[in-house]
């Protein structure tokens, strides 16, 4: 049994231009460029996609769910930042 | 091109992709590791793919009424058209890949030059496949570095995958009376231009994994005459029983 | 938080079909009911791919052996994204895969039965692939996020699995004698380990309480299997078939098809490593694990050099 192990590589997907790149899934490889190629051939096997990042999952820093109440809660209180707050005459068409 | 050649050379096309992915589907579900199983069966898929449009058209060429299976499943083996290469076991991964690799080297280059010739039935074939086929060269090459370049114990392997394989690898380079006929007929093929960039990419790819092409000599191979290695039997055996066993079936 | 609070919060969710992601907390259990449960059914995959691989190189047709090679390929993307998902709970792939070929972790028992003839391509397919597509879609809503969003995927991916298995059992069964013989056989053999897909009766259940409480599992398993049932049957007459149940009818006031007992020994004994082709199953694995071996050091080792030469 190896102890050393292929690493774990997280795979985004843009699926089509105009749209943003979008997790969907790890997998293992030896290094980057065989993960983009695994990534490919896990992932876009259905002519999903148009570009691939793949990213060593121990270099992403992600939040945690725990502090949700600094980071997320004082938007939600911040309301004008969202379309629906502001009243615009119809006449003016779609804004 | 006449249909005669058209027919020879589809056939050729046609059995190499399928005898290829023959033996690379043999390795579904035991591939050593999950990613790399899925990304053999792709490169499996892509050249049967290739299968079905060549054969398809070596039957439409000929006239006689044999589609796709007709000309998979009841040809016998002094029939087939394909590189002895091809048929050769798939031993251990090493094997594999470096068999996979030399006909890549082969087939994109030859592939590249049947884009551009005049039969645009055959150049339609060829401009569908060359995008395959540079992502498996890409995929066969990196490999035979990987393996070459990896561990001892990968480059030895490496090196006995080279004593299995290497003596087939010619056949593909000597042009035979149809290579000639195509020559001079289906502008722009040349197999001396295949043989000079298959015997660069090879020493390129295998420089990078430390190893060491063999002599640019072989003994013949007429796997492109239909006289074939003892292996071809078995692989018919296996592919061919069930339509050939229950002839009145459709499947 | 005080874990009362995180309690309280996770409890919450669950009822308010809020998905549970990777860093949220969650109970000890809650945590080791779905890394057993993604990891069996990753196991499952994989597994699942041996018993069709068997026929690709004898498929009697371009178009089937294209088809079936699609179709095995799917699945060890599935069992790929299974694996993903359950690494997100603090395994890894590697320990899954140990604990797959030391014949600690199960998989589903339907992949332990041989394949013996073409029509038991068609008969996976329709059936296994059908049961699974009961259950999983129902799984599309499970609580923990990671497992949704791969089922997801996976059901978007199976659709075509199950047209692919009931078109070769329409070829076969309305083909010659001896093709409709062998879908018979196929049907025959194939019938009652799909319907044990769905697990023991509820009432026998050791998980089935905590993971329905859970939204970990969204149906019981004797609904579920009741629903293949009823969906099956129409299935089967169009073709012609017969089932090997002679107690099976349609119950007017249910509503439902009332079917034969199950063999639960047979259940038991194929799930505890003594079925048809477990043995076989798990030579396959483990061999191609081990033959596998330098090869994936080799891929390090070479990664390794190449990082080492850049820097």
């Amino acid at each position: 049994m190896n102890s050393k192990k292929w690493p774990l590589f997280e795979v985004f997907v843009r699926s089509k231009n105009g749209l943003s790149h979008k997790h969907v899934g790890s997998l293992h490889a030896a290094d980057p460029n065989m993960a983009l190629e695994n990534a490919r051939d896990v992932y876009c096997r259905r002519n999903e996609g148009v570009s691939i990042w793949v990213v060593p999952s121990n270099h992403i820093t992600a939040s945690d769910p725990g502090d949700a109440e600094e980071l997320y809660e004082p938007a939600k209180d911040k309301i004008y930042r969202h379309p629906t707050f502001y009243t615009i005459p119809d006449e003016i068409g779609h804004m | 091109m006449s249909p005669n050649q058209s027919f020879d050379l589809c056939l050729r096309m046609g059995d190499n992709a399928l005898i290829l992915g023959q033996r690379l589907s043999e390795w579904c579900g035991h591939g050593p590791i999950l990613e790399q199983d899925i990304a053999l069966t792709n490169i499996s898929l892509d050249l049967m793919g290739q299968a079905r449009l060549w054969l398809s058209l070596a039957g439409q060429v000929e006239g006689q009424g044999r589609d796709e299976d007709r000309l998979a499943f009841f040809r016998d083996a002094s029939e087939f058209r394909h590189l002895n290469l091809c048929e050769q076991p798939n031993g251990h991964w090493g094997t594999t890949i470096l068999r996979q690799f030399l006909f890549d080297a082969f087939h994109l280059t030859l592939l590249e030059q049947l884009c551009k010739v005049e039969d645009e039935q055959i150049s339609g074939i060829a401009l569908k496949s060359v995008k395959e086929v540079r992502y498996h060269l890409r995929w066969s090459s990196e490999w035979v570095i990987r393996l070459g370049d990896g561990t001892p114990e990968s480059h030895l392997k490496m090196e006995e995958a080279l004593r299995d394989v290497w003596p087939y690898a010619g056949e593909a380079l000597q042009p035979n009376s149809l290579d000639e006929q195509l020559e001079m007929h289906a502008a722009p093929y040349n197999l001396n231009q295949v043989s000079e960039l298959w015997w660069s990419t090879v020493q390129n790819v295998f420089s990078q994994a430390n190893l060491e092409a063999p002599a640019r000599t072989w003994a013949p191979q007429k796997g492109r005459e239909g006289i074939h290695t003892e292996r071809l039997g078995f692989i018919l055996a296996e592919m061919q029983f069930l339509p050939r066993a229950y002839p009145d079936a459709q499947w | 938080m005080e874990r009362a609070d995180l309690q309280r919060l996770f409890d919450s969710k669950i009822e308010q079909e809020i998905r549970i992601e990777p860093k949220d907390w969650m109970p000890e259990a809650y945590r080791k009911t779905n890394l057993r449960q993604i990891s069996q059914h990753a196991h499952s995959e994989i597994v699942g791919m041996l018993p069709e691989a068997n026929w690709i190189t004898r498929a009697p047709s371009l178009r089937r052996k294209v088809a079936l090679l699609a179709k095995v390929q799917d699945e060890a993307g599935h069992g790929l994204y299974l694996y993903s998902a359950a690494e997100t709970l603090g395994s890894s792939r590697d320990e899954m895969m140990d604990d797959l070929n030391s014949g600690k972790a199960k998989y589903s028992s339907i992949f332990n039965y041989p394949t013996l003839n073409w029509a038991d391509i068609g008969a996976i397919g329709w059936l296994v692939d059908g049961a699974a597509i009961t259950n999983q879609v129902a799984l599309c809503r499970t609580s923990y996020g990671p497992y949704a969003r791969a089922m997801v995927r996976i059901c978007k991916e199976e659709s075509f699995h199950q047209r692919q298995g009931y078109e070769i059992m329409m070829s076969m069964a309305f083909g010659t004698t001896e093709q409709k013989a062998m879908a018979q056989d196929a049907l025959n053999r194939w019938w009652w380990p799909a319907l044990m897909m769905f697990g023991p009766n509820d009432s026998d259940s050791v998980h089935s309480k905590q993971s329905l409480d859970w939204k970990i599992k969204r149906f019981s398993n004797d609904d579920l299997r009741q629903e293949f049932v009823d969906k099956s049957i129409p299935q089967v007459e169009y073709l012609g078939l017969t089932l090997p149940d002679p107690d099976l009818k349609w119950n007017e006031e249910r509503g439902h098809y009332d079917f034969g007992p199950i063999d639960w020994d047979e259940f038991y004994r194929v799930v505890s490593g003594n079925g048809p082709c477990n043995k076989e199953r798990l030579e396959a694995r483990n061999n191609a694990h081990n033959n596998g071996a330098w090869v994936r050091e080799a891929a390090l080792a070479f990664a390794e050099k190449r990082q080492v030469n850049v820097a």
